[in-house]
Formats: C-alpha cells, structure tokens, sequence
C-alpha cells in the first residue's frame, strides 16, 4: 500500500475533526458560547491538530527512514560470510541488494543468498507501508478522539493552537534560512577548493580570463588564465549603461506618476509598468539580439556614424537591461516619493512655489535617501542579470571601457561554465563558484547598503 | 441643513460686517463663496470681509469648512484635484480667481501656517531663505542673511538659533518648528498671513509664545487664524466669525461674539453646548 494514501486519510480525519471540535464545544457551551474560553472553531482547530499532526509526523518519520531500515534488516539476514567484510564491499553488498530489488540487472553472476535479501527487501517495505497506514489511520483516530474527549469549557484550545501555528511558523523560516545559509556554506566551500588551484590575487587581479586553457592539465592554474578583471569591468561597463538607461527614465516616470499625472493616467500607466518588470528576461534577450543590437549597429556603425560596433555590444545589451530595470526604479521611487509627507509639500505651494520648484528644491531632496537605496537596489538586480547579457553581449572576455565592442559578465560566465556535463573537480568548473562568492558578497553588500539608507529614511517622517 | 442655509440672508451678512467696520480698510472680500469636493459641498455661499491689520479667527465645530475657507483664500486648494470653487474672492479689489492671477504671486502676497509644523528637510537657514529665494529676493548673501535674521527675530526665534543655523530645521521641537514655520511665511513678507490651527500641536508654553507674536504681528499684517481655541480666539483676534456646516453664521467684533452672540448656534458652540 502506498504511503500516500495515508495522507488523504489524514486529510479526510482533519476535516471531519475540525467540525466535530466545532460541534462539540457548541453544544457544551449549550448555546451560550461566551463561557467557552475559545469560541468553538479554535477547539475545531484544535482537534483537527490533534488527528492530523502525530499521524502526520509518523508518516514523515518513516518516509524518511524506510529504506534504510528495510536494507539494514535484509542485509541482517544474510549469512556472516557476506556481512564479515570490509566497508567498500559491504557497500557493494547494499548497491545489489538495491538494485536487484527494483529489478535491475546488475550484469554480475548474484549469489542466490542476495537474491533472498532483495526479496525480503521489498517484502519489508511493502509490509512496512501496509502496517504504517493502519498505525497512521489508528493514531489519527485516537488523537481525534482524544482531543475531543478534553473539550471543555475551560479548554484552553486557543493558547494551544496558537503555540502550534507558532512553531510551524518557527520551522517554515528555518527552513528558508537554513537553506540560504547551505548554499552560502557550499559556495564558500567550493570556492575555498578553487583557491587552492588558483591564488585569490590573482583571481582577483589577473588581467586574462580564458578558462578553456585549464583544460591542458599541465597548464592548469599557472597559466594566469583566471584573472577576473575582464569580467568585473564587463558587469561593470553593463550595468553602468543599464543604470544610464534606468535611473533617469525611471526617477521621471516616478515623479510624473506621483505628482503630475491625473488620476486616470496613474491608473492606467501603472498596470503597464508592472507588466514590464512581469517580462521574463528571456524575452528580454530576445529583444536584445534581435532587435536592440542590429539596431545599435545600424545607427553606430559602419552604415550609421561610422564607429567600429561589434556584432554583439556591451550597449546593446545594457539598453535592454536598462529597459528592464525601469520599472523596479520607477516603482521604488513612487513609493517613496508618495512617502514624502503632503505637508512639506503644502509647506512649499504655501510660499509659492511652483510645482517643479517644489518637487526639485522639497520633494527630491526629503526622498534621495530612498531613491538611492532604490537605485542600489536595482544594481544589485543589474549585476545579477544573466539572459540578457548571455544573449546580446556575447561571450568575449575583453578588458575594455569602449561599449561598442563584445564584453561578458560575471553571471555568463558562471553560467557557461557549468552547463553541460561538468566535472566538479577542475578549476575551469570550480571558478564559477569564486565567481559567484564575489558576486554573492557584492551584491549583499549593495543590498545592505541600500536596506541601511532606505531605513534611515523612513525613521525620519516617523 | 436647509434651514440653516436659509439663515443666511446676504444682506444681513454685510450689515453685520458693516456694524464692525471701524477697525480699517478691508484687505480681503469674499462673496458667495462656493466649494466642492467632488460633488459633495464644502461651502454654501460664504459673505466675509477681513479688515487690514487686524486679527480675524474663524471658529466653528470640527467639519464645518473653516480650512476649506482659509485655503480658498491663497488657492491652496488648488493642488487638490476634485476641489471647485465659485463665487468672488477679492485681494484688494482684484479678483484672485481672475484669469491675470498668478497663484505663485499670490501666495508671495498670502503666506500660510499650517497646523502641523511643516519645516523643509534643510538647514533652519535654507528653510527661511527658501521663499525669498524662489521669489527672486535677496539674492546676494549678505541680503538673505539680513532677511533670515530679521524674520527669525520677528517670529521670536533668533535667539535660539542664531548659533545653529546650518542645523536640520526638524531637528528643533514643537513649538519652535512652528515658530520657524511663521518666520518662513513671514520671510517673504507676504500681505496677509494664514493660519489653520498653529497651535493645535504645542504645549501652553509654545502657544502662548505665539500668542504673542500674532499680536504683534498684527501692526504690519492681516491675520487669519483657524482655532478650536476659545480663549485664543478672545485673546489673540478682534473679530470672529463663527462657520457652522459650509455657512458663514456670524461675524462681528470678537468681543460681541463672545459676549453678545446674536446666533443661538454660536451662542450654544461658545458656551459649550455642542461643536
Ligand atoms: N480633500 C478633501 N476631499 C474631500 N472632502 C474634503 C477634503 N477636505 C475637506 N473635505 C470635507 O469638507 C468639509 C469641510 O472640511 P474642513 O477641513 O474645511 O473642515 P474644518 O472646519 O477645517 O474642520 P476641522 O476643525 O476639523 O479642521 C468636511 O466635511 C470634509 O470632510
Ligand atoms: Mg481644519
């Protein structure tokens, strides 16, 4: 019997729990229900904690554990001239069981002994599932009878599943930040093993970067293929373009929001922004290719004012990724702006000043704090960005300033160095996680810059 | 509601301002003076008159149109999208809604405090030079400085600022953020100032500060001042008029208001008996 059927039982059990709780403390608070200390859908609740969660934790335990469990015991079976060896060969021992327990052909003459084994393997397992569901279904019930023997009106069921709900709160952030810290911990790691191929320095300040190289091994790590400058200059001269393209034409589309535009224009512009910042950035890609750099070509080049444009361009590229990164500017800086209180502006009208007086010489500066938070905010964003830049800007490491010529970017480079088949062991694989350490720790750096300033900001009008 | 409406008969109106009439030259003259927001009617037709260099308080229940009133009068309602006014509002004879009227110009000549002290996030020098600065005054240095000093002086403030005057405006408390509040308004040397509830925010000590200063104020300016404040009423204006739901009910010299109301609903509001 399959495990998860016991999940729909339980599922079931929660349900009929909760109305029966229900019921029952209605009917013992016998139609006055003020003298309960919980109003009855917390005892609802509460049975339905009481039916759902040990069934549930059972369920999970052995979910978790089963296998293993089930192997230990059937490998137990076995004579002591199979299980009387060494690690290496017991674990071989482990990986035949397995694998002839779900039928697959080891390709090796099997002693008939093992053959046994997989089969209690399995016989364990299915009668471990059987027995799990009719235990599971039986705890269930008993929990569910349980909690409603104690209904009371003094139950204090509202406490009680408050504390519940609040450590399933507790676990589901744990979770998430045992999770961030994991894969920070694994970058770390990894990059540690990438240091001892190539040195931080010249990691950090080599001029070349040509992973491909490291492929030679007797190149690997001397060559100075690694030195990341290219790279940093080439997210560098990116998101600079992008922030050109972004900064102004979002901090205008905010002020215009959230001071000139009538009511049905805000309305109706707004919407329009947000399905911009909704665009996959695929799509963007796309629009960066085929588009944006012919176009930058077109006008630029040869044909155009003549300049010598490369056929995929650093500026291509931050074009688009400018175009991207609007709508995050824009929506950060009319909130803030919309932050700034209506007095200080009411303040400035009162003493005559006009409306681009007002917003230049009161608005702007009461929000720069925020608006420069926003702005960091989207860096970190732009630096981050791969598709974009992956589809546009090519993949040519140069150490150049000039935006008409092929650069490449942190992220791509992380990205092209892992896809495909990799072994986890050269340095050409390991880079991308020095790579990424880097970019992990300057974009937090951004990011907590920017919370800093944001917050600062917000204590003031408070 | 309608009754009260039918209460006002225009010419009484100017009747009762023409008995207080003897305290100067009428510097503001409102006439029918209409407000809606959206299609909901702030005011119903407002006759008042304010006399040059004396102090008028508006005073009326919460609600009732008074900063709707004070706000028609210097077209800060302006920035508010669903507000339309109608009627006739006089700055020395000239229309303030006419098509020739600048509202920058306008609010240099009618300054405004608002109840909440409002200081710019900028130095307690650049609050007070912000408005000779967008009207083009004092454009050398050493003329603003004179500018900043004389008005923080006027508004009873220089002396406790004089030695910080690069701080943050936001930076002072209450009662001095209000007073640099009245010493901005003041530093364009406007005609009229207004004042919705300057007081409503700070402690005995602060208003009777500004008390004073609204006094002497007076001498070189007219004064509007909204209060929820009996006694600063008494104390600070000489005529009073009294709003009571979008109208005009009474007006006339403050002593008579509170002592001699010819309304029963200022007569009850004044005693306390509802507002
Ligand atoms: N911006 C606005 N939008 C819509 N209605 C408004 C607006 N401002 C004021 N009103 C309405 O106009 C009426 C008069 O408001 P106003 O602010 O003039 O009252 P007030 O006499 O100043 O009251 P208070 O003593 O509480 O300040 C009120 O009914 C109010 O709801
Ligand atoms: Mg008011």
């Amino acid at each position: 019997m399959n495990p998860s059927y016991l999940l729909w039982v339980i599922l079931i059990l929660t349900i009929i729990g909760y109305f029966l709780g229900q019921n029952r403390a209605a009917r013992v608070a016998d139609g006055r229900l003020h003298r309960l200390h919980s109003v009855p859908s917390y005892h609802g609740i509460y049975v339905l904690l009481w039916a759902a969660l040990p069934a549930f934790l059972l369920l999970a335990l052995w979910v978790a554990m089963e296998s293993w469990l089930a192997l230990e015991l059937a490998i137990a079976q076995l004579p002591d001239r199979f299980t009387n060896v060494d690690a290496r060969a017991l674990s071989l021992l482990q990986a035949d069981v397995l694998n002839i327990a779900a039928g697959i052909n080891t390709g090796r003459e099997t002693a008939p002994e093992v053959k046994e084994a997989a089969e209690a393997y399995n016989n364990l397992r299915s009668m471990g599932d059987t027995a799990i569901f009719f235990v599971g279904l039986l705890m269930g019930l008993a929990g569910l009878r349980f909690a409603l023997n104690r209904i009371s009106l003094e139950l204090r069921a509202r406490n009680q599943v408050e504390s519940v709900l609040n450590v399933l709160l507790i676990l589901c952030s744990l979770v998430a930040i045992l999770t961030t810290v994991g894969i920070v911990l694994s970058l770390l790691f990894e990059a540690m093993r990438f240091f001892t191929w190539v040195p931080p320095a010249e990691f950090l300040f080599g001029l070349q970067w040509s992973p491909q190289i490291a492929l030679r091994a007797d190149q690997v790590g001397s060559s100075g293929a690694f030195g990341a400058v290219p790279l940093f200059t080439g997210t560098l001269l990116i998101t600079a373009i992008a922030m050109v393209v972004a900064v102004p034409i979002g901090l205008m589309s905010a002020i215009y929001m959230s001071e000139y535009a009538p009511v049905a224009v805000r309305s109706a512009a707004k919407p329009v922004l947000e399905v911009l910042a909704g665009v996959p950035t695929v799509v963007y890609g796309f629009f960066a290719a085929l588009t944006m750099a012919p176009f930058v070509r077109e006008t630029f080049g040869a044909n155009g004012l003549g300049l010598d444009v490369a056929s995929e361009s650093a500026l291509a590229a931050g074009i688009v990724m400018g175009i991207m990164i609007i709508p995050f500017v824009s929506s950060l800086s009319d909130d803030v702006i919309n932050a700034v209180p209506q007095s200080l502006r009411d303040g400035a009208y009162g003493l005559g000043a006009t409306k681009s007086e007002t917003i230049r010489q009161v608005i702007l500066p009461a929000a720069l704090p925020g608006i420069v938070g926003a702005v960091m905010l989207a860096i970190s964003r732009a630096i981050g960005e791969t598709m974009i830049v992956t589809m546009a800007a090519g993949l040519a490491a140069n150490l150049t300033a000039n935006p008409f010529e092929a650069v490449t970017t942190v992220t791509v480079q992380i990205a092209t160095l892992l896809v495909g088949d990799q072994e986890f062991d050269s340095p050409k694989t390991l880079s991308a996680f020095g790579l990424g350490l880097v970019l992990f720790i300057v974009t937090l750096a951004l990011n907590m810059i920017a919370l800093r300033v944001v917050q600062k900001y917000r204590e003031k009008y408070d | 509601m309608t009754a009260s409406t039918m209460n006002v008969d225009p010419s009484a109106i100017a009747m009762s301002n023409a008995d207080a009439v003897g305290t100067g030259r009428v510097k503001i003259h409102s006439k029918d003076v209409k407000v809606f927001y959206g299609a909901k009617q702030a005011l119903k037709g407002i006759y008042l008159d304010i006399f040059e260099h004396s102090v008028t308080a508006l005073i009326g229940p919460s609600g009732c149109g008074k900063s709707t009133y004070l706000r028609c009068l210097n077209r800060m309602n302006d920035t508010i999208d669903i507000c339309r006014v109608e009627g006739l509002i006089e700055l020395d004879g000239e229309d303030i809604y006419g098509r020739t009227i600048d509202t920058v110009q306008l609010r240099a000549r009618v300054g405004m405090v608002f109840q909440k002290p409002n200081p710019f996030p900028k130095s307690i020098y650049d609050n007070i030079a912000y408005g000779p600065r967008i009207h083009g005054i004092g454009a050398r240095r050493d003329e603003m400085d004179v500018i900043v000093e004389k008005s923080l002086q006027r508004a009873g403030l220089w002396d406790e600022v004089r030695d910080r005057l690069k701080e943050p405006g936001t930076g002072l408390s209450g009662g001095q953020q209000q007073r640099l509040c009245i010493a901005r308004a003041i530093a364009v040397s406007p005609e009229v100032i207004l004042m919705d509830e300057p007081c409503s925010a700070l402690d005995p000590i602060a208003t009777a500060h500004i008390e004073e200063l609204i006094d002497e104020l007076r001498e070189n300016y007219t004064i509007v001042i909204v209060t929820h404040n009996m006694q600063q009423a008494a104390r600070v204006s000489q005529r009073t008029a009294f709003f009571h739901l979008g109208d005009m009910v009474e007006v006339n010299d403050t002593e008579e208001i509170f002592t001699n109301p010819k309304d029963e609903r200022t007569q009850g509001y004044i005693t306390g008996r509802y507002g």
